[in-house]
């Protein structure tokens, strides 16, 4: 069991959790995840790891809402109560490059975790510019962190209620015309989300790498489940990722293969809804 | 007693009671139900007690088999409970996992005439009457401050654990997953092996004072070095399986509804997802599955399909029945159970129906050719054979790679497959630490990893000078002294540090 010691909400359906296992957070590195259950029948959930802090002995994750496991999660999850599991930290950590100037984007729930990386770029010495993209002004989170770390920061919200108005795409355009001089690009976020910034940044030949976050169960290279093809080539994400090369990855296959279970969701979701553990009595999904 | 011999002893080897075919295709209890005490009665009186013993040879962890059937003959079941204790503290589950036909059984004396003494069965008979009676061995052992780590709560980690605990040292089990067993919890069906039994028989081990910390990815949370060096464990052994399943490389395998049959099984055995939505695990069984391979994990995977409905379940191998590598009785089993084979078949493309999912396979017949490295037969496809078979999942059982975890984490030597380099002793290229099972020879049997994990707790002992009892031959009365230190500290090092 791991305690969970601080839940914060940004939106109805973003949350924040900072558990408790100091060890972990002694291991961590930029860019790796962990694998997390909620309870003892649960599904093994890989989450990327937002934040760790050796001084608190904490990771943090943050976590989106939107199929049966996180929606209970939501529900469930409070400071001071404990997950069953939480194992980590898993994959290769990301590769902070000596790049001079590098832009690390985020969008969505990807802002969490590319947070650690533009820390520890911005501790290497390079010139940060953030990306950050949000659906609206009242979405936003963690801009206080991102100012702290980035040389430039860059808000990008859909309805222009805050920052830009635009894509996270429109701020990279942004930033790559000010600064010709950019050696590199993080993306992370949701998979459409990552190719558009590939491709924005293929022509230019400018570096990209993206984390790829696909289904798994153990999250260890046991099962195979979590296979991405990058440069034609068969990876799994969990041990052989998850930071990838952006202008190589097959996003259409990634997005397929998130959608796998995509029916069997929906039914877990609709069945727990209607069910008494659910307090919400959710009369329509909560998914998005 | 009369001695025994061929022509005396029961002529037929006394029959498992099983399942039939019809019934245990609907449900997940064991297909073989165990002898009861008259079968085993019987079975035993056909061990002539000859007296070169090959069996206990052909046993990866030497169990003295005639030994415990003695004990079975006359009655005495907790006897031979002890005896195979002595060697193995899981037999309810080697009984049942071990392919014995190709170990004990294969070189049985009996065997030359008759069919061989059902080893196997007899063994498995005992550890469930251990399991029901309640039954424990618990050594007496002198603790000897030495710390010991073992990475992964698997087949070879477990025996590693039981002998060094009954050494005297203080034991770690690390293990990734969120409950101790390796395969035998994720890998291994509840119907061929049931986890109340795995439960059991691993609690066993816990009581000799073993520690078990689940959720715990050695490599990444700590390394191997770490461990050694800052978190004062004196030895370390490696048991993590191989555990990186293999792909063929075709067209089509990210389709969905292709999954590995460590996935298929990881889902239906460790995760329920048999029970979903109960469970939250999804699978989304398909129709009619395919599976890829022959051996004992393809049999497994096509045998829990079936009992989770799919209303076909066929089997494609590039070579013959044969060839399988799966027990013989596995292949039977899945057969009597309604499984299709499809020999000397091979899969060259995976089908889509247009919208991302499994659709049909397009094969390709084979043919025999000249024998292999293997010594097999090398299959060789027929020009002109390709046609489409249609099916909505399929399963790849082909084996599996070296897991990359330890090699990108640690400076262990690694072979050019991956597999950690040990020598015959277990050793590794680190001083003070082992490594055994898939690990090291690639993917294998249970009893194949806990035999390694046995000589690797062996050569563990020789490393920290804990001298093994049971090869020390001196008798309790005429105990020696060695520097004025009584022998019975078995403990070279504190004979070095006194001297």
């Amino acid at each position: 069991m791991y305690d969970i010691v601080t839940r914060e909400d940004f939106s109805g359906s973003t949350f924040l959790l900072e558990v408790k296992h100091p060890l972990l957070a002694k291991a961590a590195k930029p860019g790796q995840f962990v694998i997390v259950m909620s309870q003892a029948d649960g599904e093994r959930i890989p989450l990327t790891i937002a934040d760790f802090s050796v001084d608190r002995g904490t990771v943090t994750l943050v976590i989106q809402a939107v199929g049966k496991t996180t929606v209970e999660m939501q529900q469930r999850c409070v400071a001071g109560s404990p997950l069953y599991a939480m194992v980590g930290p898993m994959g290769i950590p990301s590769h902070i490059s000596e790049s001079g100037k590098v832009v690390c984007v985020g969008g969505g729930l990807g802002v969490a975790p590319v947070f650690p990386q533009a820390r520890a770029f911005k501790d290497r010495g390079a010139y940060v510019i953030g990306v950050i993209g949000f659906r609206s002004k009242d979405l936003i989170f963690w801009q206080d962190r991102f100012e702290k770390v980035c040389d430039e920061l860059i808000i990008c919200t859909d309805d222009g209620s805050a920052g830009i108005k635009g894509l996270v795409t429109d701020g990279i355009h942004m930033a790559i015309d000010k600064h010709p001089d950019i050696q590199e690009v993080v993306a992370i976020g949701p998979p459409v989300m990552m190719k558009s910034c590939a491709e924005t940044t293929r022509a230019r030949e400018i570096k990209t790498t993206v984390s790829l976050n696909p289904i798994m169960v153990d999250g260890t290279g046991m099962c195979g489940g979590c296979r991405v093809s990058v440069g034609g080539e068969m990876r799994f994400c969990c041990v052989d990722g998850p930071d990838f090369d952006g202008h190589q990855v097959d996003f259409d296959e990634l997005m397929r293969r998130l959608a796998r279970f995509r029916e069997d969701e929906r039914v877990a979701l609709e069945r727990w809804g209607r069910s008494d553990s659910c307090h919400l009595g959710l009369a329509e999904p909560a998914i998005e | 007693m009369a001695k025994k011999t061929i022509r005396t002893i029961p002529q037929e080897r006394t029959a498992m009671p099983v399942q039939e075919p019809r019934e245990r295709v609907c449900n997940f209890s064991e297909v073989a139900l165990g002898y009861s005490v008259a079968n085993a009665l019987n079975e035993a009186e056909r061990c002539i007690l000859c007296p070169q013993q090959p069996c206990v040879e052909g046993c990866p962890v030497q169990i003295d088999i005639p030994g415990f059937i003695q004990k079975i003959c006359v009655q005495n079941f907790r006897g031979a409970y002890d005896v195979l204790t002595e060697a193995n503290l899981l037999p309810a589950i080697c009984g049942r996992v071990c392919p014995q036909e190709s170990q004990c059984e294969q070189v049985c004396v009996v065997g030359d005439h008759l069919e061989p003494v059902a080893i196997g069965r007899l063994e498995r008979f005992v550890g469930d009457m251990a399991v029901s009676e309640g039954w424990a061995n618990e050594p007496e052992f002198d603790p000897n401050g030495r710390r010991v780590a073992i990475v992964g709560a698997g087949p070879a980690g477990i025996a590693c654990a039981a002998d060094m605990a009954k050494a005297g040292c203080e034991v770690v089990i690390y293990e990734a997953l969120h409950r101790p067993g390796g395969v035998l919890s994720y890998g291994i069906p509840e119907f061929r092996l049931p986890n109340a039994i795995v439960d059991d028989e691993f609690g066993k081990v816990i009581q000799l004072g073993v520690t078990v910390e689940c959720n715990t990815l050695v490599g990444r949370l700590f390394t191997i070095e770490e461990l050694r060096d800052e978190l004062g464990f004196d030895a370390v052994f490696i048991g993590t399986g191989a555990g990186y399943p293999s792909f063929m490389g075709i067209p089509g395998e990210s389709l969905n509804g292709v999954l590995s049959a460590n996935e298929f099984l990881t889902r239906c055995n460790l995760m329920q997802a048999g029970e979903f939505p109960r469970k939250d695990t999804p699978l989304h069984m398909g129709r009619k599955v395919a599976v890829i391979g022959s051996g004992n994990t393809a049999m497994d995977a096509m045998r829990v399909s079936l009992r989770l409905g799919a209303e076909e379940v066929h089997c494609l191998y590039r070579r013959t029945r044969t060839e399988s590598p799966a027990r013989v009785e596995e292949v039977d089993h899945a057969e009597e159970e309604g499984v299709t084979f499809h020999w000397l078949t091979a899969p060259v493309e995976i089908l889509d129906d247009g919208d991302s999912n499994v659709r049909a396979l397009r094969c390709i017949r084979m043919e025999l050719g000249e024998p292999d490295q293997s010594g097999r037969r090398r299959p060789v496809p027929i020009e002109g054979s390709e046609y489409e078979f249609e099916a909505d999942m399929v399963i790849y059982a082909i084996g599996t790679n070296a897991n990359p975890i330890m090699g990108q984490t640690s400076n262990l030597e690694l072979n050019k497959w991956g597999y950690i380099e040990a020598d015959e002793q277990q050793r590794t290229s680190l001083a003070g630490v082992f490594a055994g099972g898939d690990i090291v020879t690639g993917g294998a049997t249970v009893i194949l990893a806990m035999g390694a994990g046995r000589r690797a707790a062996r050569s563990m002992k020789a490393f920290l000078g804990i001298l093994d009892p049971r090869e020390m031959a001196v008798s309790d009365a005429d105990r020696p002294r060695i520097f004025g230190i009584d022998a019975r500290q078995r403990n070279y090092r504190r004979v070095r540090d006194a001297a």
